[in-house]
């Protein structure tokens, strides 16, 4: 399995902001997650991310337990959430070039112009992040996430800062690590836009498990979770 | 993954960080030249008094600095989470705090090859032990305050009322070394005829080790929680 949940819960206090989930993906399956503001789909992602430690259950990824062999596990993980994550002093270059390093990943010039490219950033590489728009830093932090080649790729609102040029880049980005076979989680309030490209579907409410079926059908299964 | 690659690569990024963000350290510069000042204010006119503790003024107006220097080089982490983004790359929290932590030493090693000098000029005391005792006091002493800096730095990073904080926590721990590195410096100053100095240098050396190897440990559990 490349991930396997049992019982994954994190509580505040005396309020649960997920409980209960459950949740086993194949290799190469892809997921989309639904739920209001709320609903429990970062506090997921961060989970499984291993940046958030939960207050019960259990989590594999790719059968690797994070609670034993953290590090191992992140070598599989790759997270792109609200955060972009970047440093406002570096140049988009440098961006990139300190992540391969720390991750042990190529940082040959050509191969980090060519993720820059990839996510249409191409002549930025020079630029200091702190004259990025929001997009931009978004566009960046996307091509820092194809530098590691994740086996299991979350994402938090893919769609968040971007233009119209940049759901569409979103759409076709998804796709291709679709056709590449790893593994998506991927939570948006967008629904409609990913789920004629991703294979399954989970809606969360309230910090609980709603709803799971196909991706297709997340949102009208969305919409009657919200009239509930 | 060599752990060795990863705490360079760390120092090499926040060295970048360091360089771009030269107005944190022209702040920084001076702050701690403010604080020699008003040591020399505070004094006043009677030069016997200044020379005569001016080791004093000169490592107080370092641990000053160096607290603001370790808690903005963790504010950097924080501005986009970039902390959290590091450590979710595969990265041993041991190499993210020695990355760090020896940025710290270096970026605190140029403040006081800025500020000695002037201290000495502005108290009126002269080199009259070893130039490389001065050099050593200064690295081990400035070596005890950004290990546990850089541990504490991270601690308080997200706590309320962090810019106090950070110095309630540091202070009582790096008391030993901020004696050891004055009356290493005072000797310095004024001449060691007994010999003193090799054992200012040990203590100093002794805590450098305890604190470096503990905040190592410690440094992944802190930024895990």
């Amino acid at each position: 399995m490349a991930l396997d949940v049992q019982g994954l819960a994190r509580g505040y206090g005396q309020r649960w902001a997920l409980a209960g989930l459950n949740l086993r993906m194949k290799p190469g399956n892809s997921l989309l997650v639904g739920g209001s503001n709320g609903a429990g789909k970062t506090t997921m992602l961060r989970m499984i991310a291993t940046t958030l430690r939960p207050t019960a259950g259990t989590l594999r990824i790719f059968g690797l337990d994070p609670s034993t062999e953290l590090l191992a596990a992140r070598r599989h993980i790759g997270l792109l959430s609200h955060r972009t994550h970047l440093y406002d002093d570096l140049t988009a270059l440098e961006t990139l070039d300190v992540a391969a390093r720390l991750g042990g990943w190529s940082n040959h010039l050509d191969h980090l112009q060519g993720l820059l490219e990839r996510v249409g950033l191409a002549g930025r590489g020079r630029d200091v992040v702190r004259g990025f728009s929001a997009g931009m830093r978004k566009r960046l932090s996307f091509a820092r996430l194809l530098l590691q080649e994740p086996d299991l790729v979350l994402i938090d609102e893919p769609y968040g800062q971007l233009d119209p040029a940049g759901f569409e880049f979103v759409d076709e980005l998804v796709a291709q690590l679709r056709d590449e076979g790893r593994t998506l989680v991927i939570a948006t309030h967008l629904v409609e836009r990913l789920a004629p490209i991703l294979r399954s579907g989970l809606v969360l409410h309230g910090g609980q498990m709603k709803w799971v079926g196909p991706a297709a059908e997340v949102p009208k299964a969305l919409m009657e979770a919200l009239a509930e | 993954m060599n752990v060795t690659r990863q705490i360079l690569g760390v120092l090499r990024k926040d060295m970048l960080l360091d360089w771009r963000g030269q107005r944190r350290a022209v702040s920084v510069f001076l702050f701690g030249t403010i604080t020699l000042l008003l040591f020399s204010f505070a004094v006043g006119p009677d030069s016997e008094a200044l020379a005569r503790h001016a080791s004093g003024y000169l490592w107080l107006a370092l641990v000053l600095s160096s607290t603001l220097a370790l808690g903005e080089s963790l504010r950097v982490e924080l501005e986009d989470d970039a902390l959290e983004g590091l450590s979710l790359l595969p990265v041993d929290p041991r190499a993210l705090f020695y990355g760090k932590a020896l940025a710290n030493v270096l970026f605190l090693a140029m403040l006081s090859l800025l500020l000695v000098p002037l201290g000495m000029v502005l108290y009126g005391v002269h080199i009259e032990g070893s130039v490389f005792d001065l050099g050593l006091l200064l690295l081990l002493g400035i070596a005890g305050l950004a290990g546990p800096g850089t541990l504490y730095s991270a601690m308080t990073a997200r706590a309320r009322g962090r810019d106090a904080m950070l110095p309630l926590l540091l202070y009582p721990l790096v008391i030993p070394v901020v004696l050891a590195s004055v009356k290493g410096t005072q000797l310095v100053f004024t001449g060691d005829p007994m010999n003193q100095m090799g054992g200012w240098l040990q203590l100093s050396a002794a805590f450098d080790i305890v604190y470096w190897s503990l905040c190592g440990v410690l440094f992944g559990k802190v930024i895990d929680s």
